[in-house]
């Protein structure tokens, strides 16, 4: 499933971004995720996570600084390789699934890749097998379940064959049962991961290192076990340790 | 407050279920205009016609009784052509005496008919709504050359039709829960000024939530590769036998127009 | 007794009750807006149209279900072309009120298949127009202040309700289903009502979106020049509906037992029609029908032909002055 191995990595150095009512969002931010490598963000609301995560695939283009995906910068230019690239996650699925049926929002992707027929086809069924919901293809968006439609918001990215997934807030609003096969789920993802979440469980068991933003900036970045072990940090910016 | 957003969709696999949708839209407009070229006080030749649309429904499977009950939904614009009865010169048939009004023949028979045109049509509408979803209606007029622009912005509506039907319903049900009324009051406050402009401030509300909700999607859409281009699946080639079959009513109703014109 | 009148004449027309010549004539119209709606829409807003256009217009449709109770257990609610036609332009309204009127139909029966092209355009196109243009007038009188656009926008929802009704019983005249003399003052009567309604939402929601997002409004605060050819096309389909029923509105309204009693009035009413091309109706078609969609042919074909001309005038002007 992937291709280009070697290069799906996200290269982020001093990053400015300001939004046109004159508030900046993301001051001097810098981060770099090699290969394969899962990591969490985490931070209050407000701190810049989606805005971080726009840029990523080119939906924001930075005031100031690089963005890097793959090893390829993020222009105009390169737009359609990265969208391609990196698979980006919108936290409300309703968002995400702007299309009637299941089918057309994962063909959506591989249609506008400019994929053949067949291609697109045979891709909507590996997609939507990759999430666990193959039974699916002809089911209306709007009749399905909160955890359906976080799976089906998946597959529309998987279904473009990402290197990179950037997920804002995938266990919000779930129940227990969903959450829970939802982080099965991610766990079994091979792609490189960027991962915004409040739900701090998660960050614990399912990543190896997290990153924490307030303020529009970085303000911690290492082993999770570490940064969760710190709760003098975690209060300072508003965020609880699993272990309380 | 009710949200009515249930599709007339009736699952099924009957042949009008499955027939192409190309040839079912193209063949309700047909029929629907055969219907509006009747000419009126025709009874007989709109008995067979009335007689084909309960076949067509028996066909596809869908309860006849809720279609006659779906099909009363134009009565009451019956309203606008009321006044046929008086205002058609003809032989009087009835004097209203107290208003000196005169109901003639010919007046009868274009009211009436009129009234059977809008009730038939309504009941091939609703076999075409029960029988195909919209998704697939919207797309086979692609083919009849709707603009895809269009049937884009449409399938769009119809997927967040649901979404803010849901915002509108929950904000709907927080006045309703906030509308206290002083007791032994059948009143819920207010006067019809001040109704109408809450209502408004919840329209402005839902207004701001639609506007941000578009630009996230528009995002969310960006995100994939969007750039302007609608693109979609070529539809399977049309196979004569759905050709032959939708051409079936239509011909019938034709052969009937026909023979109503010249009888 | 008015809330059953109030819901039982909407502008939803039925299938039936427009003559097969004259539902085809809506088409027509519908079918060159909405082309030149698309391309508006498209240059004003780019790559987002079809999600915001989309979106907006299931705003519309769950904004009417927003219903407010009136009286005797009836309730109204808004039709929304005035609304959004002032906060996006009449073109983009244009759209998503075709989206609204369409689905309408083909879901819930809601209005005819075969009339669609009409109702498409009473209920989005004219509404969209006359919503647009009278807030436009009104704020330009009235100044910049809040009292401004609450009034702005009550009469602009309130007229573009009037409008759309007026323009149904035309419709409903010109197919010989219900005289003028009856149909207009009826509809006019009864829509002057629906309308207040219209027009109370339309400026409370302006005012709430003047309050928490008054950037949102700036498309109807642009100064209209900038946007000549939406002058122009606007302009020319209100004339064009005026046109259409002004000789009947002016003879004085003698209320609806007399009209009713007068049975010439139908024939009378439909000549004027027929003064576009005079001597067309003997040699060349013998019925009716033929020559009412003969005369709405000639009738569409000289508006867009003076719409060109005017398009072309305003273009040359500044080259030449």
């Amino acid at each position: 499933m992937l291709k280009n191995v070697s290069h799906h990595t996200i290269d982020v150095t001093g990053l400015n971004f300001s939004y046109p009512d004159g508030h900046q969002a993301l001051q001097s931010v810098s981060l770099y995720v090699s290969p394969g490598e899962k990591v969490a963000l985490v931070g209050p609301n407000g701190a810049g996570k989606s805005t971080l995560m726009l840029h990523l695939n080119g939906i924001l283009r930075p005031s100031a600084g690089l963005v890097r995906v793959g090893g390829l910068q993020v222009t105009e230019h390169n737009l359609g390789k990265i969208r391609a690239w990196v698979g980006l996650v919108f936290q409300d699925p309703d968002d995400q699934l702007f299309s009637p049926t299941v089918f057309d929002d994962v063909a959506f992707g591989p249609l506008h890749m400019r994929l053949g027929a067949e291609e697109v086809r045979q891709r909507v069924r590996s997609a939507l097998a990759a999430v666990h919901m193959s039974e699916y293809p002809e089911r209306l968006s709007h009749h399905l379940s909160m955890g359906e439609k976080k799976r089906i918001a998946i597959a529309t990215v998987l279904a473009m064959d990402p290197l990179i997934l950037v997920l804002d807030e995938p266990t919000a609003g779930l129940d227990p049962r969903s959450r829970r096969s939802l982080i099965r789920l991610l766990a079994e993802l091979p792609q490189t991961m960027l991962v915004a979440s409040h739900d701090m469980h998660l960050v614990a068991e399912l990543f190896h290192r997290m990153v924490i933003m307030d303020k529009g900036q970085i303000v911690a970045d290492g082993v999770t076990e570490s940064i969760m072990d710190d709760t003098d940090l975690l209060e300072a910016h508003g965020l609880e340790s699993p272990c309380h | 407050m009710h949200v009515n957003l249930v599709d007339q969709y009736v699952r099924g696999t009957s042949t009008i279920h499955r027939l192409d949708t190309r040839v079912k839209v193209t063949a309700t407009l047909l029929l629907i205009l055969s219907v509006s070229l009747m000419p009126a006080g025709k009874w007989v030749a709109f008995a067979f016609l009335w007689a084909i649309t309960l076949v067509l429904t028996a066909a596809a499977g869908i309860p006849i009784g809720s279609v006659l009950r779906r099909s009363l939904i134009a009565l009451p614009f019956a309203l606008a052509a009321l006044t046929l009865l008086v205002t058609v010169p003809g032989p009087p048939l009835l004097e209203l005496p107290r208003v000196g009004w005169t109901v003639s023949e010919p007046g009868l028979v274009r009211f009436a008919s009129i009234l059977l045109k809008s009730w038939l049509s309504v009941q091939i509408a609703i076999i075409l709504a029960a029988t195909t979803h919209l998704t697939d209606l919207l797309w086979a007029l692609n083919s009849l050359h709707v603009p895809r622009l269009l049937i884009a912005i449409i399938s769009f509506m119809y997927r967040y039709l649901f979404v803010l039907a849901g915002e509108g319903f929950r904000m709907a049900r927080a006045r309703q829960a906030r509308s206290a009324a002083p007791a032994g009051s059948q009143s819920t406050g207010g006067n019809l000024a001040w109704r109408a402009r809450v209502t408004g401030w919840m329209v402005g509300q839902l207004f701001l939530r639609s506007y941000e909700r578009s630009e996230r999607v528009y995002q969310a859409m960006a995100a994939r590769g969007y750039r302007g281009q609608i693109r979609r699946l070529d539809p399977p080639p049309l196979s004569p036998r759905d050709l032959m079959l939708g051409a079936l009513p239509v011909t019938a109703y034709a052969v009937i127009l026909a023979a109503a014109n010249w009888c | 007794m008015i809330g059953s009148i109030l819901s039982a004449l909407p502008l939803h027309i039925p299938d039936g009750f427009l003559t097969a010549p004259v539902a085809l004539i809506g088409w027509l119209f519908v079918l060159l807006l909405i082309g030149w709606a698309l391309r508006q829409t498209r240059e004003q807003l780019g790559e987002r149209q079809v999600p915001l256009m989309g979106i907006l217009a299931a705003f519309i449709f769950a904004a009417q279900m927003l219903n407010f109770p009136v009286a005797g257990g009836t309730s109204g609610h808004m039709l929304g072309g005035a609304l959004s036609a002032i906060v996006l332009g009449p073109w983009a309204a244009v759209l998503i009120m075709t989206c609204v009127v369409a689905v309408q139909a083909l879901l819930f029966q809601d209005g005819g298949l075969l009339v669609l092209g009409w109702n498409i355009l009473n209920m989005g196109v004219l509404t969209a127009f006359t919503g647009y243009f009278v807030y436009q007038g009104a704020r330009k009188m009235l100044g910049n202040t809040r009292r401004a656009i609450l009034i702005a926008g009550f009469v602009g929802g309130w007229l573009s309700v009037m409008v759309g009704a007026i323009a149904t019983a035309v419709e409903l005249a010109v197919s010989r289903t219900s005289p003028l003399g009856v149909a207009l003052p009826a509809m006019a009567a009864v829509h002057s009502l629906i309308g207040i309604g219209e027009g109370l939402i339309t400026a409370a929601a302006l005012a709430f979106i003047a309050q928490t997002r008054p950037d949102l409004l700036r498309f109807s605060a642009r100064p209209p020049a900038t946007r000549s050819a939406g002058w122009v096309w606007g302009g020319l389909l209100i004339a064009l509906v005026v046109t259409l029923f002004s000789p009947w509105a002016s003879p004085s309204p003698d209320g609806l037992e007399r009209v009713a009693e007068d049975q010439g009035f139908l024939a009378k009413g439909l000549d004027p029609l027929y003064q576009i091309l005079p001597d067309y109706t003997v040699p060349l078609v013998k019925s009716e029908a033929g020559a009412t969609i003969l005369a709405g042919v000639v009738g569409v074909l000289l508006v867009f032909g003076i719409a060109y001309g005017v398009a072309w005038l305003r273009r040359a002007r500044p080259s030449s002055s």
